[in-house]
């Protein structure tokens, strides 16, 4: 039932995507091709276009015509290099994909059991200098932008010490510091969440029961404590996963990755308006759907959450 | 203020802020002219003692030109968080304003949008609204509306549920003065703490879209533009990228902190949670001898917290196998605190000692570790007062309850799960095979707290411990769950350590009962004497205060003048003096619990013997 619910809603979000990056090109103000082509274009050239976009055709037709395209998987020409844009994001989507979803990985690995351990290092104010030092750094960290931390890795790992590649992807070792650029900061947030999750379960009466039970500790937290934690951490580390993959963006540009975010970029500044309009779509599209699937995986992992939403 | 000074991130921000708006507003008046001086003989040139970080294709001094930016940068942060507020707050409030159906559409359109990345909101506009500082700026506001709308929607429900909006409701105040008159000032100070952070978040984004290309466009310069023109170049100069990226860090970390800091001094609960304790080793030599046969012998239980906080002060306590013994008092009295510490489950800066601690004749003080965790996992069951939070949510009523066995029994999982089902079936679960399976939500109140007693039966308790086991149930559920409780016992032969206020419930199931005040045990009786042969006049005044059929109820009920005094002070001599119509100086001694020779126990200098015993020669 929440499943089928939950469907229905990603189902609408998509289809007010679809619109929204359809309309994106008619909220252009001004005619979009005289913009994207300068203002000493011949006109024949923008005539051409906006037949190619059709462009002069009502925009009902326009809408239908652009759904039509979206389920055969094309989305038009580049206007710059004339590639067809279905292309474009078939080359250059796994390459994003295993930027965010290795990076994902490494962040929940790292950062849940970090937040858990500094949650039961610091239960009921004890070890102080944990705390505070624990707060502060990923308080920090949590604010310096991906970018930066992209730049401070090549410039330390790359330029000075040449360990990793500084640019471009070839091989294990180039995927190692745009990983670790794109992952710092989520860490440091899901850590703090998971800390304060962990502190509260530490505070609930089944922990209590369990600790009277004598359970090891290992079985203690990891059986009775993580679950009970998952759930919240779990909830803000999916909408931080749609962060994260837009993230990738600027992390893609400084590594000149060959990723959907770095022909976004190149798209945006020169005005190629089909390959921006189909990759903020594609974009979109995966944020909706890594919502959707953290979502189902939190009611299969925490009946109550299914209750909660009923 | 003031609280931000308290903590060392908040000065750290403090620090980091004003600096960055100092720069900002002092910044073009001072290095503006530096910063523009095209100087083209000295262009692309790394550090030097002249230009410390270098200078940019013109020859411009990049420091300047960093110091000079500031200004723009941080004005354009202003603008995309008024932006991102403005609109934010009215897309929160809309719902309260229109109808119902139309606010609960603008609702869930907001809650989708906020899962939607920021960044991407704002490449839309600024592919919409044109490359620029203008374009860029409108795209982070948008960005940051739907948040701060979500904020602010959940403040408003929270408002909107108030009585004074209500209120305002049944007066047929309008929609919109509801929304602006009292829910606005009522939600501005928690929406204005987060505009720190959103500053912050702003401040950092345009960099980032700066950097993209995407936002501020040459001649202009801000610091994501500088990082632009230096990243070019950090193969060659990686000390021309130092500059805007510092700028950017120090801001970006510096609001952060300090909204981070503002947060908390607004939401400031100490936290406190009860257990994760520490049993300090047993401190004086024992005074007297161990209680033969006791499965449980406590000497001198005190538990301290800092600051000279006293709940448990000197108890000692003994059970008997197959003995059900009461421990009742005022809430403050140390009861729960006592059961706490003989499960070992004090809160951490709690320490607890004792001369003598010994379950199932082992001192527990003395024990390893692994033959302590073994004896109380086995022997020593606890059933605690809320039966809807004491299993855990997540898992399997069965496995909760088969774990027991496996990690102290050694059993295998198969037998573990068939003994738990065979437990939950003994506490009269019906269908056992089946709860067994299911998840606490899918059990009653009632039903939980059997669960958690058969979790206490899969071991061979010796103890079992019901810290007011039945007080969150309602009246009938009470009953059965006190008459399984003496079922297990008689059944088990384990002793029983029953806490509760309710002297009624106490009577009802007890053989021997032990008041408490204050932190210690003042009398100890057997449940027959209760009613009407108590010696302590604090117990009397207990048993005085519970109504009974035959109380007047024309008549006020009984209590008892004056207050427990709080752990923390209580003085020296008979706690319960400043209370008691019989004190008398004698009473600023502590008077030690006497035992007579019928078994009883009353620390008081005047105890109310009654006459049937004085007649005795």
């Amino acid at each position: 039932m929440f499943a089928l619910r939950r469907l229905i809603r990603f189902m609408v979000s998509l289809a007010v995507l679809v619109v929204a990056s359809f309309a994106m090109i008619h909220l252009i103000p001004g005619d979009p091709i005289r913009v994207a082509l300068g203002m000493n274009a011949p006109p024949e050239l923008v005539a051409q276009r906006r037949e190619e976009l059709g462009l002069n055709n009502p925009l009902h037709e326009q809408l239908l015509a652009y759904i039509q395209q979206i389920f055969s998987g094309e989305f038009g020409t580049s206007f710059m290099s004339r590639e067809p844009v279905g292309q474009i994001i078939v080359d250059r989507l796994p390459n994003t994909l295993a930027l965010g979803v290795l990076a994902t990985l490494v962040t929940l690995l790292v950062a849940i059991p970090l937040g858990m351990w500094a949650g039961i290092r610091t239960e009921n104010g004890r070890n102080r200098g944990t705390e505070i030092g624990f707060t502060s750094t990923t308080g920090a960290a949590v604010a310096v932008p991906e970018f930066l931390y992209s730049i401070a890795l090549v410039v330390v790992f790359a330029i000075g010490l040449q360990w990793f590649p500084p640019a471009g992807r070839e091989g294990v070792a180039s995927y190692v510091l745009p990983i670790l650029a794109l992952s710092i900061g989520p860490i440091a947030m899901v850590a703090r969440l998971a800390r304060v999750e962990t502190l509260r379960e530490l505070g609930t009466d089944y922990i209590r029961l369990a600790r009277a039970k004598r359970l090891p500790e290992f079985r203690l937290y990891f059986r009775h404590l993580l679950p009970n934690t998952l759930t919240a951490t779990l909830t803000i580390g999916g909408l931080l996963l749609g962060g994260l993959i837009a993230g990738s963006v600027l992390v893609e540009y400084v590594f000149a990755w060959p990723g959907l975010g770095m022909r976004m970029v190149e798209s945006i500044t020169q005005k190629d308006y089909p390959v921006a309009q189909a990759i903020i779509l594609v974009y979109g599209a995966i944020v909706l759907v890594v919502n959707l699937v953290v979502d189902l995986i939190l009611a299969k992992l925490d009946p109550k959450s299914m209750i909660k939403e009923s | 203020m003031r609280q931000l000074l308290r903590t060392a991130t908040g000065v750290i921000g403090l620090v980091l802020v004003t600096l960055t708006l100092v720069i900002a507003i002092i910044g073009p008046v001072i290095w503006g002219d530096e910063a523009e001086a095209v100087n083209a003989g000295a262009a692309l040139q790394g550090a030097s003692a002249e230009h410390w970080l270098g200078t940019d294709h013109l020859g411009r001094d990049i420091m300047a030109r960093v110091l000079a930016a500031g200004q723009f940068t941080v004005t354009l942060a202003f603008l995309a968080t008024a932006i991102g507020t403005v609109a934010g707050m009215v897309l929160g409030l809309l719902p309260v304003v229109l109808p119902r159906r139309l606010g609960r559409f603008v609702t869930s359109a907001v809650n989708a949008l906020v899962a939607f990345p920021s960044l991407l909101l704002a490449m839309f506009t600024a592919v919409v609204a044109g490359l620029g500082a203008r374009g860029a700026v409108l795209g982070i506001g948008v960005a940051f509306a739907p948040s701060i709308a979500r904020l602010t929607q959940t403040l408003a429900a929270s408002v909107a549920n108030a009585d004074y909006v209500a209120a305002a409701r049944l007066l047929r105040v309008p929609r919109w003065r509801i929304a602006t008159r009292h829910v606005m000032p009522n939600i501005a100070e928690p929406v204005i703490l987060n505009l720190t952070t959103v500053l912050g978040g702003s401040l950092v984004a345009m960099s980032g879209m700066s950097f993209l290309g995407l936002g501020v466009q040459p001649p202009s310069y801000d610091w994501g533009r500088l990082l632009f023109d230096g990243f070019a170049r950090i193969y060659v100069d990686p000390v021309v990228a130092i500059g805007p990226a510092v700028a950017i860090v120090a801001a970006g970390v510096g609001f952060n902190l300090i909204g981070e800091a503002l947060a908390r001094s607004v939401a400031r609960t100490p936290a406190r949670a009860k257990q994760g304790g520490r049993t300090a080793k047993a401190g004086k030599a024992a005074g007297s001898q161990p209680v033969e046969g006791a499965v449980l012998d406590v000497k001198d239980l005190t538990v301290t917290f800092p600051g000279a906080v006293t709940p448990v002060r000197g108890l000692s306590l003994t059970l008997m196998p197959g003995e059900i013994v009461g421990l009742v008092g005022e809430s403050g009295s140390g009861k729960s605190m006592t059961a706490n510490a003989v499960g070992g489950l004090v809160a951490y800066p709690g320490v607890v000692t004792s001369a003598r601690m010994r379950l199932c004749g082992e001192e527990l003080t003395e024990l390893g570790q692994a033959k302590r965790r073994k004896l109380m996992g086995t022997s020593m069951a606890m059933v605690f007062q809320d039966p809807m939070a004491s299993l855990n949510p997540a898992l399997k009523v069965g496995g909760q309850l088969s774990e027991v066995s496996i990690v102290h029994q050694g059993a295998g999982p198969k037998a573990a799960w068939d003994r738990a089902v065979d437990r939950l079936g003994h506490v009269h679960i019906p269908d056992p095979e089946k709860r067994a399976r299911q998840h606490p939500h899918e059990f009653s109140g009632g039903m939980r707290q059997r669960a958690v007693i058969a979790m206490g039966l899969m071991g061979t308790p010796r103890l079992l411990i019901a810290d007011e086991p039945t007080t969150a149930l309602d009246v009938t559920v009470q009953r059965q769950i006190l008459k399984l409780l003496r079922e297990v016992a008689d059944e088990t032969g384990a002793a029983a350590l029953f806490i509760s206020h309710d002297i009624a419930v106490v009577s009802e199931l007890c053989h021997r009962v032990m008041v408490m005040y204050a932190g210690n045990v003042v009398e100890e009786l057997p449940v027959a004497a209760l009613a009407t042969d108590a010696r302590h006049p604090y117990t009397r005044a207990l048993v005085a205060s519970l109504p009974d059929m035959e109380t007047d109820r024309d008549k006020p009920l009984a209590s008892i003048p004056g207050h427990q005094p709080s752990p923390a002070d209580v003085g020296a001599g008979c706690a319960f003096a400043a209370r008691c119509a019989l004190a008398t100086d004698k009473c600023a001694e502590s008077p030690p619990l006497d035992r007579t020779a019928d078994g009883r126990a009353v620390a008081c200098w005047h105890p109310v013997i009654s006459k049937a015993e004085v007649a005795v020669p």
